[in-house]
């Protein structure tokens, strides 16, 4: 695993494609050209190309081929900056990720707001490689750049009756032109919101990500810093956030909001529970020309089946 | 029957061209990496919104006939209806090839499942007997009427394609509701020109 101090390496000196791996690896899967153009996208970062071999790779990063850099980055959702994929990509510029506030409040020891540089001192930054499952039902494998949350929650000391932690968005229509009132005078409500019980949030693989391929940003990806929860659907992830509170009950997040029949709160990846509308059995890797097999819990049971043992994941999803 | 050069040597090749152009487009965005970052979705919904396109063009065929007393389009009608058909074949096909990668008893399991995709099967199931009478022979082996009342199935495809569409979605969407719209103004146009004709003289 490749293991930074914040203050060793600072985001301007790492190339921008640092790709980890070779691209003949991806152009070798791929059989349209299409689908090879997605894949051998890292061409264009090639020459300063940096292969991390499987040995750097810790104990929860998956090895399975990383998405290329410009679809990590030109293919979100985001929709603060639009609901089409490449919205978030045209339009993020306009995002100021620095200076940049943290409210922490709620059932805490001292709640008060952080200048988010102090709120990351004394963190290690590392690199995590995750699935990513989309609700939608397309998939990325993400090399993640940030430290994971059970440090911050540890930092942030929350009181015992803590049960939840949730997390909210940045609300600003100047640098989130998606907020503003659409055509049809329809937007989600904002500050987009989501949440973690506190087991969830002090799990392993949870991370706070400040950005992907082994720096900061870009802004589409929930500069400055943003949740990766990789065992849930990709919705979880809240971006942008500017503050967090520890709370009892368990918080209303903005896709159970929208629409409870279709959302809830756990959003945990599971191929045997189907969204109303479409099936989660299947899903698209981006790159790949078949959909594969979603895994449960996206792949990662052994270190969060645990947490919901007994529950039944049909009422709970 | 009156030999139609012009219809048949130039008209109608012409809109045989442009109604191929756009898969002709598609296939050469698919192979040349012109698509988004997920090209198997993105040729599955491209093909789907001009399967809509056409059907609404077929079904708009007639209002612009009545209303105007002209419309170039009543000789392309058929031929736009087959494309409608063409495009869902793509469509399907694209969610069986590479959705499911050929488990059909997966693909059929799916169907009843899920309204969205019930809708989109509705909108497809009821194109099938259009497609297949859609022959000379057809016609006259059907009579005139039998098959003109045969081929207004199209409405329950618009129908059942706008809302298949509109559910794809996960917040509602401009697109959807145009077509929607667009959709009921074309199914409104037969229901008022049929109580208008039934309940009085004045029929338009
Ligand atoms: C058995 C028949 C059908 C099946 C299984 C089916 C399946 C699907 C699926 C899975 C999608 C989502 C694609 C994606 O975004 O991943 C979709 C989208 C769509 N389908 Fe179908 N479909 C069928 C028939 C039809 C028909 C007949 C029409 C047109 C009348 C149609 C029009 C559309 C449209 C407009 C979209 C959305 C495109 C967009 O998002 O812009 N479909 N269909």
């Amino acid at each position: 695993m490749l293991i930074r101090k914040p203050d060793d390496v600072r985001p301007s000196e790492i190339t921008p494609e640092t790709l980890y791996r070779n691209r003949r690896d991806f152009l070798k899967a791929a059989g349209f050209a299409s689908v090879a153009s997605v894949a051998g996208l890292g061409v264009s970062g090639c020459a300063e190309a940096e292969v991390r071999a499987a040995s750097q790779l810790g104990p929860y990063d998956t090895d399975e081929e990383q998405t290329p850099y410009e679809a990590v980055t030109g293919y979100n959702n985001f929709y603060e900056f639009g609901t089409a994929k490449d919205e978030p990509a045209r339009y993020a510029h306009t995002l100021q990720p620095r200076p940049w506030t943290v409210q922490v409040d709620g059932l805490v020891r001292d709640p008060k707001t952080w200048d988010l540089d102090d709120l990351l001192a004394g963190f290690t930054m590392e690199d995590r490689v995750y699935r990513m499952r989309c609700v939608e039902g397309w998939s990325m494998v993400i090399p993640w750049y940030g430290f994971p949350m059970a440090g911050l929650i540890n930092k942030l000391e929350p009181l015992p009756s803590a049960r939840y932690v949730r997390m909210e968005t940045l609300v600003d229509e100047e640098q989130m032109p998606g907020q503003r009132r659409g055509f049809f005078g329809y937007t989600l409500d904002w500050p987009y919101v989501e949440g973690l019980r506190m087991d969830e949030a002090r799990n392993p693989l949870t991370f706070m990500a400040l950005g992907v391929y082994g720096r900061e940003g870009p802004n589409q990806n929930g500069a400055p810093i943003r949740l990766v929860v990789p065992w849930k659907y990709g919705f979880k992830g809240v971006k942008s956030i500017v503050r967090i509170s520890f709370v009892e009950d368990e918080p209303l997040n903005t896709w159970q909001q929208e629409n409870s029949r279709e959302y809830r709160f756990f959003a945990n990846v599971n191929p045997n529970v189907d969204h109303p509308r479409w099936s989660q059995a299947r899903e698209q890797r981006i790159g790949e020309l078949f959909k594969r097999e979603t895994l449960m819990f996206n792949g990662y049971a052994d270190q969060v089946a645990h947490m919901y043992e007994g529950m039944d994941l049909r009422q709970f999803f | 029957m009156r030999r139609e050069p012009f219809l048949k040597w130039v008209a109608k090749p012409v809109v045989f061209l442009l109604c191929l152009f756009p898969a002709a487009r598609l296939a050469y965005d698919f192979f040349t990496g012109g698509l988004s970052f997920n090209p198997i979705d993105d040729v599955t919904d491209i093909s789907g919104r001009w399967t809509l396109r056409f059907l609404l063009i077929t079904l708009a065929v007639t209002p612009v006939r009545r209303l105007t007393g002209f419309s170039p389009l009543t000789r392309f009608r058929r031929m736009i209806g087959l494309f409608a058909f063409f495009y869902a074949m793509i469509h399907l096909a694209m969610h069986v090839i590479f959705g499911f990668v050929f488990d059909i008893g997966a693909v059929l399991r799916d169907i009843p499942q899920r309204p969205f995709i019930t809708a989109g099967f509705l909108a497809w199931i009821a194109m099938l007997p259009l497609a297949l009478t859609s022959t000379r022979g057809w016609i006259a082996r059907l009579g005139g009427r039998r098959w003109q009342r045969l081929h207004r199935l199209v409405y329950v495809s618009a129908a059942a394609g706008v809302i298949h569409y509109f559910w794809n979605y996960k917040v509602t969407e401009p697109g959807p509701v145009l077509y929607i719209g667009l959709a009921a103004l074309l199914l409104g146009f037969r229901l008022v020109t049929r109580m208008r004709s039934r309940s009085g003289p004045s029929a338009v």
